[in-house]
């Protein structure tokens, strides 16, 4: 069985595709790596695909909660993208409906809801030039 | 025609081989796709709780007649503490643990006909069904 869920950067972002049935401590430790390499690479955006999963159920949806969650406190966004429609039928019948989790059809427009969120993000930030964090710098 | 298969559950991954076996049976029967995830999802749910709450247990999965209609049936059992109440334990958000509380619940609404057996201190047994 797999022991880890790959974690890919690209720029700012951060990329993650879930191929395999994750049995629940994967699916802890995901929420564990990825926090972790938030803060590491500075993310400002976070894309999980999840077109290989043939279902999710409340302790997997409870995960992408956590993580939608611990992600906005780190100051990076995050989509949730390609669900199965059969899936999506179930975990609202099960009574999960992912509320306050941005999800998109596929990768290409996660991808871009990800890039307007984030350079309004940033447009919003005047001093975001020169944003030298001096707690942040220490850490490394 | 019955088949009977039955596995343990005695640790997290498990969960995921039942996952996987009545995502089998499930196609043997020729159930749609919808059904399938719904029967899957349903079954992780009460797996889990067989695990975590239960201490351990089986799944037993078999392929039934029900009403002229090929089914799916599983028996989900553990030898638990049971459960003390289960008219609360089958309400939306209720837990005892640190869960959603939708386990029980949500696996109710997934399937066709969901029986559930209970007593403090010998164990729980739910049967989950889902026909064609």
């Amino acid at each position: 069985m797999v022991d880890r869920i790959p974690i890919l950067k690209m720029g700012q972002y951060l990329l993650l595709s879930i191929q395999v049935d994750m049995h629940d401590q994967l699916a802890i430790d995901l929420q564990e790596d990825l926090t972790e390499q938030i803060v590491r690479h500075k993310a400002k955006g976070v894309l999980i695909d999840i077109s290989s999963l043939e279902i999710v159920d409340s302790f997997i949806g409870r995960m992408l909660a956590h993580i939608a969650n611990v992600s906005r406190i780190l100051d990076a966004k995050v989509i949730v993208v390609g669900m199965q429609p059969a899936v999506a039928i179930t975990l609202v019948e099960l009574g999960l409906s992912l509320e306050g989790i941005a999800t998109a059809l596929n990768v290409e427009k996660g991808m871009r809801w990800l890039e307007r969120t984030v350079d309004r993000d940033m447009s919003l930030e005047p001093e975001s030039d020169d944003d030298t964090d001096i707690s942040a710098e220490a850490g490394n | 025609m019955t088949t009977t298969q039955t596995f343990p559950l005695k640790q997290e991954t498990d969960i995921v081989v039942v996952r996987q076996q009545v995502r089998k049976a499930a196609e043997q029967a020729r159930l749609g796709l919808v059904s399938q995830t719904k029967i899957v999802t349903a079954a992780s749910e009460i797996a889990r709780n067989a695990l975590i709450y239960g201490g351990g247990g089986e799944c037993r999965i078999e392929q039934q007649m029900r009403d002229g209609r090929t089914a799916v049936c599983l028996i989900i059992s553990d030898q638990g503490p049971g459960i003390e109440d289960l008219d609360k334990a089958m309400v939306d958000g209720y837990t005892s643990g640190n869960g959603l509380g939708l386990g029980l619940s949500g696996a109710r609404r997934l399937v066709d006909d969901f029986v559930i057996r209970s007593e403090p201190g010998n164990g729980t047994v739910v049967e989950l069904w889902k026909w064609r």
